[in-house]
């Protein structure tokens, strides 16, 4: 069974997964591994690595600022799988899902990173950019190196394609519960628990839900009814905020131990 | 011979496609269906046309340029006059399209990116008459550099949101539209301004600037009797070069030059000229097309002179026709386009925008190449008004050399 799979099948019932997402290489490659540690210290089930991009056109100020911040630092793709691996020689538990856009992986070509995500410990890759119609060679490639191919639903998302996505989509699915970029706010829980319901039929795969849940209120709200909740934007301000690595990773851990702790005490409402 | 491009997934061969985030595919689709019905619909077509002529002012006249062609000393060189369209650009034949599709969709607000802003200004323009409001993106660079059309879009209603991001520049601008219309999707419609972007953009903008070579082609034929040897456009996205070129597809003996901006020139790295010098293929802004790309697929700051041109990717239609060898794409660095900026104003009396002036430097190597019995089409897609600070500031106390 995939690390992916092992994840949701033991939280199955109990309690939705808690996914972190941060930019991989920021502020600088070499925080990216320690700040990776805290996080599953703090309660991650699955951690979710941004690679950067220098037009990623899905997010919003936040994780822009923390692509720039991470390719003046001289991040690259090939640096980020290279620090999964570095990750993976003390955890070799925790899922690692890396989402990016397509032009970088394209520039590396699929089948070269694709091979490259299996051997570094990589789980699942969520490019932003490419829906399923696009994504028939880029799957077959993931396949063969028994990656994850993970992909995005919507509130635009007609049940139409919500077949096509499920049946592209490996691991588990993406929902982004608003419409806008990464980081917005305004996140309508009661509308996002019914649309959700609605695919839930549709769908055998986990459903994580991101976009617009800022703190452990509204993580704890999403997970009474999501397989999983995905924390971005919030995690990455705190590691814009600055100050010595140290200090910015210890409050990064806090924050996160905080949303995990809620959705542990909802653990037992009814999903 | 017969041209059916592109595909009904918007593929022209391996180029285009529909690279975007889940949240734009439904509104994408939408917009699909409503452009494929409305161009179907003979009143939609018909206030197209009405608008084209008695708002836009078409046809636009085909020039013959006499005091240029002697200077050149060669084929006959002929000017597409979109620099004389309301708003001084070939923009507006698309954004009126637009406009009349946003209505028709129920859409209240415009949004758009721009770089040298005649696009903003043909969006706001058309954004003002039929009472939509007006959100138009430009890069903080942009702003500082085509400061006359940032004072005419405001003057026409519409806010312009500085981009101060990334090489604040049009690449920039798109991105922010594009969150901006993610965010919006439901009231919004975005007018893009290129053959650029998502399917269907790049066919619809497309098809909205072919009315350039289909009123060029009649009014050479019935000028000369015959076909131009040649026919010259500049590219950025490619607009006003696919809106020359695509009632000419056919036509093989016609030759078809797309100029891009080699800026400091190819050799410095510091131009915008993905087809001639680029990285190869590459997706960005929802589309897979020539891009201009570092070892690590992060997408590259370009220059050019002209700030409509300054742009690392192409319209996937360009692509598409290098590949299959039916255009050629050549480029011309700043001081070639400024030095055909001045020719053209003193010979012709007309102010070229730098964008067209880049394919104006090209037609005058062309055409002493032709020949004499030879003529070519340029297409003059706007007017150099808004570049008069940009020349003066780039020469100095040259500006005004008597």
């Amino acid at each position: 069974m995939s690390r992916i799979k092992g994840t949701f099948a033991a939280l199955a019932g109990r309690r939705a997964a808690l996914i972190p997402f941060i930019t991989g290489g920021d502020p600088t490659p070499s925080a990216t591994v320690p700040l990776m540690h805290a996080l599953v210290r703090a309660g991650a089930d699955i951690i979710e690595i941004g690679m950067p991009f220098s037009d990623p056109m899905a997010d919003g100020p936040a994780i822009q600022m923390a692509h720039q911040r991470a390719l003046a630092a001289g991040t690259t793709t090939r640096m980020i799988i290279d620090l999964v691996a570095a990750f993976r020689r003390d955890d070799a538990h925790t899922p690692v899902v890396l989402m990016g856009y397509v032009n970088p992986v394209e520039t590396m070509g699929y089948g070269v990173f694709a091979m490259a995500c299996a051997k570094a410990g990589v789980d699942g890759v969520l490019l932003v950019d490419m829906p399923p119609e696009e994504a028939a060679e880029w799957r077959a490639q993931a396949q063969r190196a028994g990656v994850d191919t993970i992909f995005l639903l919507s509130p635009t998302t007609s049940m139409e394609r919500l077949a096509v996505i499920a049946a592209a989509s490996t691991g588990f699915l993406y929902y982004v519960a608003l419409k806008g970029v990464t980081g917005a706010s305004h996140l309508n829980i009661a509308e996002v628990a019914q649309r959700l319901a609605a695919m839930r039929r549709h769908v055998a795969l986990p459903v994580g839900v991101g976009f617009g849940i800022r703190d452990a209120v509204s993580a704890a709200e999403v997970g009474r009814f999501a397989d999983a909740v995905i924390v971005g934007s919030a995690i990455v301000e705190k590691i814009a905020a600055g100050g010595s690595v140290e200090t910015m990773i210890a409050g990064v851990e806090a924050f996160v131990r905080d949303v995990r702790a809620a959705l542990t005490r909802d653990g037992d409402l009814p999903r | 011979m017969s041209y059916e491009q592109p595909d009904e997934r918007g593929h022209f061969g391996p180029y285009g496609g529909r690279f975007v985030a889940e949240t734009l595919m439904g509104p994408l689709a939408d917009l699909e269906r409503a452009y494929h019905e409305a161009r179907r619909d003979p009143a939609f077509q018909a206030e197209l046309a009405q608008d084209l002529r008695d708002y836009v002012g078409r046809p636009s006249p085909l020039y013959l340029a006499e005091r240029l062609t002697a200077q050149a000393g060669g084929a006959r060189i002929y000017l597409k006059r979109e620099d004389l369209n309301h708003t001084g650009a070939h923009k507006v034949n698309n954004t009126i399209g637009q406009a009349l599709l946003a209505r028709r969709m129920g859409k209240k607000r415009l949004i758009a990116e721009t770089g040298a802003g005649q696009h903003g200004v043909a969006t706001a323009t058309v954004a003002a008459r039929l009472g939509l409001s007006c959100v138009i993106y430009m890069g903080a660079e942009d702003i500082a550099r085509q400061a006359p059309n940032v004072r005419r879009m405001r003057l026409l209603g519409a806010e312009v949101v500085s981009v101060t991001l990334g090489s604040q520049t049009l690449k920039d601008a798109m991105n922010e539209a594009m969150r901006d219309w993610a965010t919006t999707v439901d009231e919004t419609f975005y007018v893009i301004g290129t053959v650029s972007g998502p399917h269907p953009y790049p066919a619809m903008v497309r098809d909205f600037q072919a009315v350039i070579g289909q009123e060029a082609r009649q009014q050479f034929l019935e000028r000369e009797g015959r076909l131009p040897q040649a026919l010259v456009a500049c590219v950025g996205g490619g607009s006003n070069a696919i809106g020359l070129f695509h009632a000419f597809l056919n036509d093989a003996e016609v030759a078809l030059y797309g100029v891009e901006a080699a800026g400091k020139g190819l050799a410095s790295g510091r131009h915008a000229a993905p087809l001639t010098a680029g990285s190869g293929r590459g997706v960005l802004h929802g589309a897979r097309s020539y891009l201009m790309f570092d070892e690590d697929g992060q997408i590259r700051d370009t220059h050019s002179i002209s700030a409509g041109l300054d742009y690392p990717g192409v319209g996937p239609e360009h692509a598409w026709l290098k590949d299959s060898g039916r255009a050629q794409y050549v480029a011309v660095d700043d001081d070639a386009a400024l030095a055909a900026f001045h020719a053209l104003t003193r010979l012709e009396g007309i102010l070229p925008a730098l964008e067209s002036s880049h394919a104006l430097a090209y037609a005058q190597i062309l055409a002493a190449r032709l020949g004499r019995d030879a003529a070519l089409i340029v297409n003059l897609s706007g007017r150099g008004d808004k570049d008069v600070e940009t020349v003066a500031a780039h020469e100095g106390g040259r500006a005004c050399r008597a």
